[in-house]
């Protein structure tokens, strides 16, 4: 073996003891986030925070301080106070509070989770990164490759969105527990040794359109998981309304049930605890709103991706679109996104049924990825497992 | 929200202010129109079922089923994609073949179920595409709609009292409004805005788009011309369509249409991952080919890879994959030679390349003189190891090549007229020769080796290895067209799903106190926090021209409880 390939064996060992490194630190991320919740539960904050749901005002207002130039010289104007109102109809229901349900302790966990994960996000970027070199080309070669590529960019949305001060602390423990199954399986089920590429994967669309359906599955997790969590705390506002949940109808529903009836009473106590969780949760229509601003982002993205991929089929196989199953999964994905967008502008589509169908979408996204690499064999023959 | 204003706009007494925001048809909101289903005649249910076909509900419906009918294409094989592999499925599942072929699975894209899904979708598509158009060149001519009565129950809303006076007001608020590009127009004591306009054209593009690339397809389906050929190294190809040997031509494929070009094979080079897990799979296939542009065109030099083809002549030459051809020489019974040359040998495993060599000579004399005719059959092995005990390659490169063959004699049944593979012997009307024991005569032979036929039949000598590639040569029409319908549908998306359309509306009318109130309200498509951000700037860029005055609050005006100066963040998480 000449010293290169003994340099870059080394570089391979590298990355697996950091990709399992970051495994590690995504664990404890994974703990401090149970952590928050878990504090976030006994919080008197998160216990009221369905009273607070009702009385919060449909207004709000903004004021702002700004300083002007120019005009009349040293006047300072206040920025005027811009009033909002909710579209007439819909359930006006103010954002919970959080993971961490106000609790100090809990954000105190909350903040050491989301440190670990950028702790972790670093290491795994070092384990994609050391993985690259040694075998000098993008690190997407395979599924291991593309799993661990895949997480880290996840990951990166998720730390992005949290730096654009957006609402979307509520998505760290989905999001690790999400990472710790990802990773978990690349390591064990789909390790393959660093190698070079089969012929057919040189070229540099192999950049442009991996890349793209990478960055554009990861950030459609997010929006997934946003139509999810809006799923659930759809149910509970529904619940709500009808006067089915919040601790004092709970309580006086276990005071009521005789202590002999222990299942009923579980699950009195389950029903608690989970509502007490999507208490703390952002608004239904926040999380809506959310998952679509996110689906129709990345929209466009992932039509270029497939666009990206036609291009490079034509130049690979001399024909840009050939129904093989890779292609008709990313189809099919590409299909049901736009159902999805089309169902938001479509009356008596909008909210569940639409989430249902963005749900729809993501899984034919996963599907194309594992279901197609692992069951049926196309020419995106790469899988390597 | 469309031409008739939606009941919410209706609530929020809105009225024409909220109108033709967007083209969209208006949709029922809740299941199916029961009271409008026709009581008249054919025309009447044609109308209705046409109005059904083009609300975006159906068309929703139709994309939903368009995703559900691609499914069995990627589960079942398909013949436009392997007919081969169609063939070991069908045998391997007979019971239900006879229903998966009435069902026309085994070519889903093409079957009457899948076209008639994407045709309606298409219809829809069109029957939606031109009334919007029409609608929003009509949007494009007019004027943004004049002010609601209350500008206090728009999405957002801000107020403040000047001393300048109302007209002051107002042609500053025109300036302001369209030194940010708004479109305006003013009426008596306001001002209307609009802004965004793109987002329908962006939209309307990409519909017309899909239309393009779905008419790009489908031309380059009805004339495109496909073929294959394998080349040993050595030999050459001249596009025409004998020299094929398959063509596939679309449907609508005019022969002539096939330029003239021609090509050598020079020499092939390929490497193989020698160690690791992953040994034995390909790293390099490069065909080196002199090729020539036109009937007498100048000869030029190339190489071929699997993502790099060659372009010439309107065409696109692929590698496709290779393989061995032991080169033999044959002589009869008589001593003469009666083939001497390369035999193509396909492969039989495709990772190690194991071949099946079928060589048939079909001019023979026996030792006798008498007329006969002579079949080879075997196999190549590029790397064989009889350690192993088996007869497969090890490795797909020529590390230990061994040619092992077995011959028969007798009609070759090449003169019966029908169309024979040059890669099957048929045996039916053949005796296999036997070695002195009685059993099957049979060589293994290494380059440079000789079999000899029993009782003097002739002899077979393996003389060398060359190389063959196969290409496919690819006519493509309509791959421009496609990408320009892709590109169109690209900046179509972004545009129709990054850009906002909104209104916004500027009053100004003289108070009790002679005062001006100067009020300002924005809608949008939908709830966005970059509406009443966009507001604040413009109310604060309006400011310096009607600069405000103290004033004493007033509660009808402002609900926001002024003990508690609100969070910033709150609104622009909205
Ligand atoms: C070939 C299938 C089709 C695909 C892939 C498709 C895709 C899309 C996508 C991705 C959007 C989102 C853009 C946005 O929200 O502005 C959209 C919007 C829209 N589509 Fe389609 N569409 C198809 C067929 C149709 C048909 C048949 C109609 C008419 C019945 C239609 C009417 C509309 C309308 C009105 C919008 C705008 C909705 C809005 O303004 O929010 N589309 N379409």
């Amino acid at each position: 073996m000449n010293i290169a390939a003994a340099a870059n064996e080394n570089l391979a060992h590298t990355s697996n003891v950091l990709i399992y490194s970051a495994m590690a630190v995504y664990t404890l991320a994974f703990l401090a986030h149970i952590a928050e919740w878990v504090f976030g539960s006994r919080s008197a904050v998160g216990r009221t925070a369905a009273a607070l749901t009702a009385e919060q005002p449909a207004r709000q207002s903004v004021t702002v301080q700004v300083a002007q130039k120019g005009g009349t010289g040293t006047a300072v104007l206040e920025r005027p106070k811009v009033v909002t109102r909710a579209v007439a109809g819909a359930r006006d229901v103010p954002d919970g509070p959080g993971a961490a349900g106000g609790s100090e302790k809990g954000d105190m966990y909350g903040r050491i989770a989301v440190s670990l994960t950028v702790l972790a996000s670093v290491i795994h970027f070092g384990g994609v990164l050391t993985r690259a070199l040694s075998v000098e080309r993008a690190p997407w070669g395979n599924m291991y490759e593309f799993s661990t590529t895949f997480g880290m960019v996840a990951v990166a949305v998720y730390l992005g969105l949290l730096l654009a001060k957006k609402n979307i602390r509520w998505l760290g423990l989905p999001l690790v527990t999400t990472i710790l199954l990802d990773l978990g399986l690349a390591v064990s089920v789909l390790y393959t040794s660093s190698d070079q590429l089969v012929p057919a994967l040189h070229s540099y669309w192999l950049w442009i359109h991996v890349s793209c359906a990478i960055i554009s599955g990861a950030s459609l997790y997010v929006g997934a998981v946003s139509s999810l969590f809006y799923r659930f705390r759809d149910g509970l506002e529904v619940r709500q309304a009808a006067g089915k949940a919040g601790r004092d109808v709970l309580a006086t529903k276990l005071r009521n049930t005789p202590a002999g009836d222990r299942w009923t009473r579980l699950g009195v106590r389950v029903q608690m605890g989970w509502d007490g969780a999507l208490e703390r949760l952002p608004a239904s229509a926040t999380l809506d709103k959310f998952a679509y601003r996110v689906n129709a982002t990345v929209f466009p993205l992932w039509t270029f991706t497939i666009i990206a991929g036609s291009i490079w089929a034509e130049a690979a196989w001399g024909r840009y679109w050939g129904w093989d199953p890779k292609e008709t999964w990313s189809f099919i994905t590409w299909v049901a996104y736009a159902a999805y967008l089309h169902a938001r502008a479509t009356a008596g589509w909008k909210g569940r049924k639409a989430a249902y169908l963005g749900l729809i979408a993501f899984a034919c996204y996963l599907f194309n990825y594992y279901g197609v690499n692992i069951f049926i064999t196309g020419k995106h023959s790469y899988a390597g497992v | 929200m469309a031409k008739t204003p939606t009941p919410a706009d209706e609530e929020q007494g809105l009225g024409e202010a909220g109108a033709q925001l967007s083209t969209a048809p208006v949709e029922s909101p809740e299941g199916g129109p029961p009271g409008s289903v026709p009581s008249m005649g054919v025309i009447g249910w044609a109308r209705w079922f046409w109005r059904q076909l083009t609300s975006m509900r159906v068309a929703l419906i139709l994309l939903f089923l368009l995703s559900l009918a691609a499914i069995p294409g990627s589960l079942v094989p398909q013949t436009s994609v392997d007919a081969v592999k169609v063939e070991d499925w069908q045998k391997a599942h007979p019971t239900v073949t006879p229903i998966y072929e009435k069902l026309q699975l085994f070519h889903v894209y093409s079957s009457v179920w899948f076209s008639a899904i994407y045709i309606l979708l298409f219809i829809s598509l069109i029957g939606c595409i031109v009334p919007r158009t029409w609608q929003f060149v009509g949007q494009l001519r007019g004027r943004p709609p004049g002010a609601p009565r209350r500008l206090t129950r728009l999405p957002a809303y801000t107020t403040w009292r000047t001393e300048a006076a109302p007209e002051e007001v107002l042609a500053a608020a025109r300036k302001v409004l369209r030194g940010k590009r708004f479109r305006t127009e003013a009426a008596d004591g306001s001002v209307a805005a609009e802004k965004g306009y793109l987002r329908e054209a962006g939209n309307l593009l990409f519909h017309i788009s899909l239309i393009v690339m779905l008419v790009a397809f489908a031309t380059g389906q009805l004339f495109k011309a496909e073929g294959s050929k394998l080349i040993v190294e050595g030999d050459g190809f001249s596009n025409t369509m004998s020299q094929y040997d398959d063509f596939r031509p679309g449907t609508l494929f005019d022969q002539n249409n096939l330029q003239p070009f021609s090509f050598d094979l020079n020499g092939f080079d390929s490497s193989y991952e020698r160690t690791g897990p992953e040994r034995g799979t390909p790293r390099v296939f490069r065909a080196h080919v002199t090729y020539y542009d036109g009937t007498d065109g100048k000869p030029r030099e190339t190489t071929i890879e699997v993502n790099k083809p060659l372009e010439t002549g309107g065409s696109k030459v692929y590698l496709q994959g290779h393989g061995y051809a032991p080169v033999v020489t044959v002589r009869d019974g008589q001593g003469n030679i009666a083939y001497k040359g390369a035999v193509a040998s396909l492969p039989v495993d495709g990772q190690n390349l194991t071949e099946s060599t079928i060589l048939k000579v079909p001019d023979y004399r026996d030792k006798d003189g008498e007329p006969d005719q002579i079949g080879f059959q075997g196999n190549f092995v590029p790397t064989l190891d009889l350690k192993t005990g088996t007869m497969m390659s090890q490795f797909p490169a020529l590390d230990s090549p061994a040619l092992v063959l077995t011959a028969y004699h007798g009609s070759l049944g090449m003169d019966s007229g029908l169309a024979q593979s040059v890669y099957k012997l048929d045996t039916t009307k053949m005796t296999q020769f036997k070695d002195k024991d009685g059993k099957p005569y049979a060589e293994l032979l290494r380059v440079g080796q000789t079999m000899k036929l029993p009782n003097g039949a002739g002899s077979l000598t393996f003389d060398s290895i060359k190389t063959w590639a196969t290409f496919q040569v690819s006519h493509q029409p309509g791959n421009g067209t496609a990408l320009a319908g892709a590109v169109g549908a690209l900046l179509g998306l972004a545009g129709s799903l990054f850009i906002q359309r909104r209104r916004v509306w500027v009053r100004a009318a003289a108070d009790e106190h002679g005062r001006t109130v100067v009020e300002l309200g924005g809608l949008g498509r939908s709830e966005s926090a970059k509406l009443p951000e966009e507001l604040g700037d413009l109310a604060l860029a309006l400011q310096p021209h009607a600069m405000p005055v103290p004033e004493e609050p007033e509660p009808g005006l402002d609900p926001s409880d002024p003990a508690d100066p609100a969070d910033p963040s709150e609104g622009a998480r909205a």
